[in-house]
């Protein structure tokens, strides 16, 4: 994907095309998008319409909003799999809230908040207690899934306000715009400014790539770490509520697996698993690839199950393509000079003679 | 000698990138005898050790075990020649137990069922030879560092290695570990093992060693019998170069006390540093690795909590693990392990150079590119870095350029004091002037330097002040004038000239 | 400095105080005893029978789990390979011909081991994280079955008799199911303690690095335990189909939460390097008692996923404090 930029060749990369490359598989990405949607009809009808159009956003409100905040933890060197569970959480919240009489926007609220107080667990298992993100959000996962039944048990909260819910469900601009993207495409915006302009954009880039590196370099790694998680968290609840409106009900077996379309969308948009690499354009790019192929899928009649396979298979790509991509580049017939794996030089590194001391 | 040595090394060859490491490195090791290697930091020793690991493998020269070519091919390779190498800090596997780790990957079965019993006697009689008590149930995790080193002991002794390698084993252990260590040799040695022994405590080397050889910059010096050697000649052969004309220095004007450290305790670690630092001067922390040197200096940039104690900047005390009051007030360190602490090495110059300065090169709220780039482009002028592109990845340039990376990163923040940690490691010796120029420029326009530093000749050219450490604690504060090698050795070491 | 006493042998009850699984019996015992006091019901003949069977396939998996949790990977595709190793074995055994249960068994073995194997080769092979791998094929084997079993619901009906026997009938008061588990678990335990295989997988979760230098064929034991762990995801299929007489799309949704959790809560070190099959069967059980102790106090049965997600993050605290509490008892018999 962006590659790992090894000892730069003579001629051959020079670093204006590494950066090239670098930008390449984003932009791939939304032309590939713009191809589906244009071309679509080839495949079946109704794919070049404001409805498609209208109906792929919608579907993707919470993995966008989500994906955002993810890539910039992901970036960081940590995970969060415990957004889906967030979200139930979240919407269950809400419906809790509603049922037990609150007007709706301080359920909204509460939503949102739920969402935040989860992902500040998470950063303080995380950074505080010094345990490692997966196997905090494993756990973490579980218990905000129960905490969402506790809730509301077997019920389904539904009767939301109709103007809440036409607001998340129906109500568009221009023609093919959700309404809640009011809220998503600033956000958007915000988080692309923020990862790619601000100082905390380069600091969560620094800590991706060394986090001890980041330490020494007077980085305030913990506190970072502890804001994306509890950032993550915040979009987790924000994402929450808009499900709800867009369902129009809360229950707390309505969110499955919603971690893996993130996760699969943030690392298919070019964010490397092991930190420090990608970008937010791509990843707003595979969202919107991975909502407007299943959305074609759905068109084209494809049973939902298949619907599975492409997000699961997509993770695995993201995944396993770029560590095969690195292991040709290292092989001796694809690399015609020092080029090699990020990892194997980085070993050939630590045999050098610096552990010769007085 | 009249038997032919067990392990005999010829103009051992070896080089790193282009820096040679190892240039003539001789070895001879014979049976049921102790040769001490000794050397200064940069001297060849561990390349050498690293070669008969099988770790690395030389450039050139040979290497003759029981009188037949030998040439390791990786780790296993030489453990399966009956060579072994104990390394100061052992790699155990904590959750296993003691008698596990010395058998992991090899364990005795009977049928295809591992023997659980034979391996607890056979742990149990391993100990029981070394003459020490240690329970083969019990798991590593915990393990004090000399007990670490006893079960790597255990499995060299159990795979019929024989020839030890000790790498630096002392470094970490109390008088009373060495002792019991040095028991241990000599068992090894009676029952017929050769071994290299590596140290720089002087009088271990008296208590134990049968021959001593001692290298300087990658050449063998010389190889003697211990009754011909005393004290004052080893270091004078470990030493013995020139140093006036490697180290210009200007006599420097000393300022008003900018850091100052009192008591400074981590129970464990380090207990009672106190030191001071002035404006417009280099002070040098020497000591052995181990002594805790590298702690004090995380502590005193707040990367490392401390119990009691206080530093104190420009009159402000700081509170302990506050790294961003200090960056903000005008400290800067340099850290030791550049690849791992100092460098972001997949990522370019530019983003290298001003992680520390984001706040300062804005327009408006966002981090300016263009400045970015100017101010980096202007540093690596002023420290004459060789690179081809501002956005080539750091680890395209050369250790050197690298340092100077760092360098640059921590000036570009104005520092009032600069702590620097090994600064002239793995670099090349043209660039090793130009660090100390550099440093030497920025201390003559008033900035303050702590220098750690293993490089006696360094210690001595370049700093006004030196504190020595040992075991954690200061041991000793000399003034330019008055230091020399050998008392900072001495110091260091606890030998007695 | 010697840390150690030595004893020649240690005593049992010692090696047994100190064991990781010890703990985690006495709260099972504690849990069943104050249950049972508070609730009499709760210890039914019935209540116990249901108990076990619903713990069967979970225990197995969990024994499986264990060998790759010690080795500090994660095997999150192990309930979507339950389910669809369920559904081919109900393929199998109607379209095959002979003894329909060796059949059940073979095609779930098959399915279990192959999903083990790409596990094994992406995470080995490629060295990409345990966790993302799994979660990929967690999904594409969920896919898969969808797409296999469609709305197709198999009913006890349409199970051969020898099947809804498994599921049904006992051997000396235990459930047949519990006896599949029990087996499971005597092959298990020698094979982490007394083989090397077993053995290495340990020090590799133990000391990655090391391990290597040791020379232990790391990525070889690597997709041998994660074939371990496909092979009971596999033949848990099979109990599953025995335990709820049929399977839809809908099997094993979910349960790799409560095996990863079983193994964490039953002693199974997250960061690799200790624990034991014995453990992750008695953290299941836990697990299981827990689940249906809620009832019998009156609490909601909703509680369920909250427990296990907070004591999953429980057990792991433990373990991270008890490690910083040994490090820094080191540091300070160091020296000085």
């Amino acid at each position: 994907m962006t590659g790992s930029v090894a000892v730069p060749r003579p001629s051959a990369v020079t670093p204006l095309a590494a950066w090239r490359r670098l930008g390449s598989w984003d932009v791939l990405l939304f032309v590939l998008v713009v191809c589906m949607f244009v071309f679509g009809d080839a495949v079946t009808e109704d794919v070049r319409t404001s409805a498609t159009a209208f109906n792929t956003l919608r579907n993707v409100t919470e993995i966008m909003l989500i994906a955002l905040a993810m890539t910039m933890l992901i970036i960081s060197g940590e995970i969060d799999l415990s957004v889906g569970s967030a979200v139930g959480l979240s919407s269950c919240v809400v419906g809790k809230a509603f049922e037990s009489g609150l007007p709706m926007w301080q359920c909204a609220v509460l939503g949102v908040v739920s969402g935040t107080m989860g992902g500040a667990l998470n950063g303080f298992l995380v950074t505080r207690v010094g345990l490692q993100s997966l196997a905090v959000t494993i756990g973490t996962l579980a218990l905000f899934r129960g905490l969402g039944s506790v809730l509301l048990g077997n019920n389904t909260v539904s009767q939301f306000p109709q103007g809440w819910v036409s607001f998340g469900y129906s109500e568009k601009l221009f023609g093919f715009l959700p309404k809640t993207w009011l809220i998503v495409v600033p956000a958007i915006l915000l988080f692309t400014v923020l990862l790619r302009y601000a100082k905390t954009g380069h600091a969560v880039y620094a800590i991706g790539l060394n986090n001890e590196a980041a330490r020494y370099s007077g980085l305030q790694v913990r506190r970072i770490k502890f804001a994306l998680f509890v950032v993550t968290g915040a979009m987790a609840g924000l994402g929450g509520v808009l499900f709800t409106l867009r369902t129009a009900s809360a229950s707390p077996t309505a969110v499955r697996g919603l971690e893996l379309s993130v996760i699969a969308a943030v690392l298919f948009g070019g964010v490397s698993i092991f930190g420090g690499k990608g970008g937010l354009f791509g990843v707003a790019s595979a969202v919107l690839f991975l909502g407007l192929s299943l959305r074609i899928l759905v068109l084209a009649g494809v049973k939902p199950n298949v619907l599975t396979v492409v997000t699961g298979g997509l993770l695995l790509v993201s995944v396993v393509g770029p560590a095969v991509a690195a292991r040709l580049r290292a092989h001796p017939l694809f690399s015609r000079s020092a080029g090699r794996a990020e990892r194997e030089s980085h070993s050939a590194q630590t045999m050098l003679p610096d552990s010769e001391r007085l | 000698m009249a038997q032919a040595p067990l392990l005999t090394v010829r103009h051992a060859v070896k080089a790193f990138g282009g820096v040679p490491a190892l240039r003539d490195g001789s070895l001879a090791v014979p049976a049921g005898r102790v040769v001490g290697l000794l050397g200064e930091n940069g001297a060849g020793k561990s390349t050498l050790v690293k070669a008969i690991a099988g770790i690395n493998q030389l450039d050139g020269g040979d290497m003759l075990l029981d009188g037949q070519p030998y040439e390791p091919a990786g780790p296993r390779d030489a453990e399966s020649h009956g060579v072994a190498v104990i390394y100061q800090e052992p790699s155990l596997f904590p959750d296993l137990t003691i008698a596990e780790n010395i058998f992991v990957g090899r364990q005795p079965v009977s049928g295809r069922r591992v023997d659980w019993p034979a391996m607890r006697r056979e742990a149990t009689r391993l100990f029981d030879q070394l003459g020490v008590l240690l329970a083969p149930d019990r798991v590593a995790r915990g393990l004090s560092i000399a007990d670490q080193q006893l079960v790597e002991i255990a499995k060299a002794l159990s795979s019929d290695a024989r020839l030890i390698v000790m790498d630096e084993p002392t470094a970490a252990l109390s008088a009373s570990e060495v002792t019991r260590l040095v028991g241990i040799i000599r068992r090894l040695r009676d029952r017929g093992a050769g071994i290299v022994f590596i140290t720089h405590r002087l009088d271990e080397i008296f208590e134990i060693c049968d021959r001593v050889t001692i290298m300087r910059d990658g050449v063998t010096m010389s190889d003697r019998a211990i009754a011909e050697l005393t004290v004052a000649q080893v270091i004078r052969d470990m030493v013995g170069r020139d140093l006036s004309d490697l180290y210009p220095k200007t006599p420097t004007n000393p300022g008003p006390a900018l850091l100052e450290v009192d008591t400074l305790t981590h129970a464990g670690t380090f207990r009672d540093v106190s030191l001071v630092v002035h404006e417009g001067e280099i002070v040098a922390l020497a000591g052995l690795v181990g002594a805790g040197r590298s702690e004090v200096a995380e502590a005193i940039f707040g990367l490392r909590p401390y119990e009691a104690g206080s530093v104190t900047l420009a009159g402000r005390r700081l509170r302990s693990g506050d790294t961003a009051t200090r960056i903000a007030l005008g400290m800067a360190m340099v850290p030791e392990d550049r690849r791992q602490q100092g460098l972001f090495m997949t990522a370019s110059l530019v983003r290298n150079a001003t992680v520390t300065v984001l706040d300062r090169l804005r327009r408006l709220l966002f981090v300016s590119g263009r400045k970015q780039r100017a101010a980096t482009r202007d540093w690596a002028k002023q420290l004459n870095v060789k690179h081809s592109s501002l956005d080539a990845p750091v680890q395209s340039l050369s250790g050197g350029n690298q340092q100077k990376i760092v360098l640059a990163k921590w000036l570009m923040t104005e520092p009032r004091l600069l702590i620097v940690d090994e600064p002239t490691r793995g670099i090349d010796v043209g660039t090793k002037a130009e660090v100390h120029r550099l440093i030497g420029e920025a201390v003559a326009d008033g900035l303050a330097v702590l220098m750690i530093s293993s490089e006696l000749p360094e210690v001595l050219g370049v700093a006004d002040r030196v504190y020595v450490m040992r075991e954690g604690r200061i041991v000793e504060h000399l003034d330019r004038r008055d230091a020399t090698q050998e008392i900072i050795i001495t110091a260091a070491t606890g030998a007695a000239v | 400095m010697t840390t150690a006493t030595l004893g020649t042998a240690a005593a049992p009850w010692r090696t047994l105080l100190r064991a990781r699984e010890t703990p985690v019996l006495v709260v099972l015992v504690a849990v069943v005893v104050g249950t049972s006091l508070a609730n009499p019901r709760f210890v039914s003949r019935q209540g116990i029978r249901d108990l076990l069977l619903a713990v069967s396939f979970i225990a197995l998996m969990a024994i499986g789990q264990t060998f790759v949790i010690v080795m500090r990977h994660v095997d999150l595709s192990v309930g979507s390979t339950l389910g669809l190793a369920s559904y081919v074995g109900v393929v199998a055994m109607r379209n095959l011909p002979g003894v329909p249960l060796l059949w059940l068994l073979l095609a779930c073995s098959a399915v279990g081991l192959a999903v083990g194997l790409v596990n094994g080769v992406l995470v080995a092979k490629l060295k990409l994280p345990a966790l993302v791998v799994t979660l990929g094929t967690l999904y594409v084997v969920r896919g898969i079955q969808g797409i296999v079993v469609a709305s197709k619901r198999v009913n006890a009906s349409a199970l051969p008799e020898s099947v809804v026997d498994l599921g049904i009938r006992s051997f000396l008061g235990l459930p047949y199911l519990m006896w599949v588990v029990i087996v499971a678990a005597l092959v298990a335990a020698p094979i982490a303690r007394y083989t090397r295989f077993g053995r290495d997988l340990y020090a590799m979760g133990s000391n990655p690095d090391a391990a290597q230098l040791v020379g232990i064929r790391v990525s070889t034991r690597t997709i041998g335990a994660f074939m371990i762990s496909g092979l009971c995801a596999g033949l848990s299929g099979a109990l599953f189909l025995a335990r709820f007489g049929g399977t839809d799309v809908n099997a094993g949704m979910g349960v790799e939460l409560s095996v990863v959790a079983a193994c964490v809560i039953g002693g199974v070190f997250i960061f690799g390097g200790s624990g034991s099959p014995f453990g992750a069967v008695v953290g299941a059980l836990l697990l299981k008692v827990i689940a249906t102790a809620l009832p019998a106090l009156k609490i909601k049965e909703f509680w369920q996923d909250a427990i296990i997600g907070a004591l999953i993050i429980a057990a792991i605290s433990v373990d991270r404090i008890a490690v910083v509490r040994a490090d820094r008892k080191r540091r300070l018999e160091s020296r000085r």
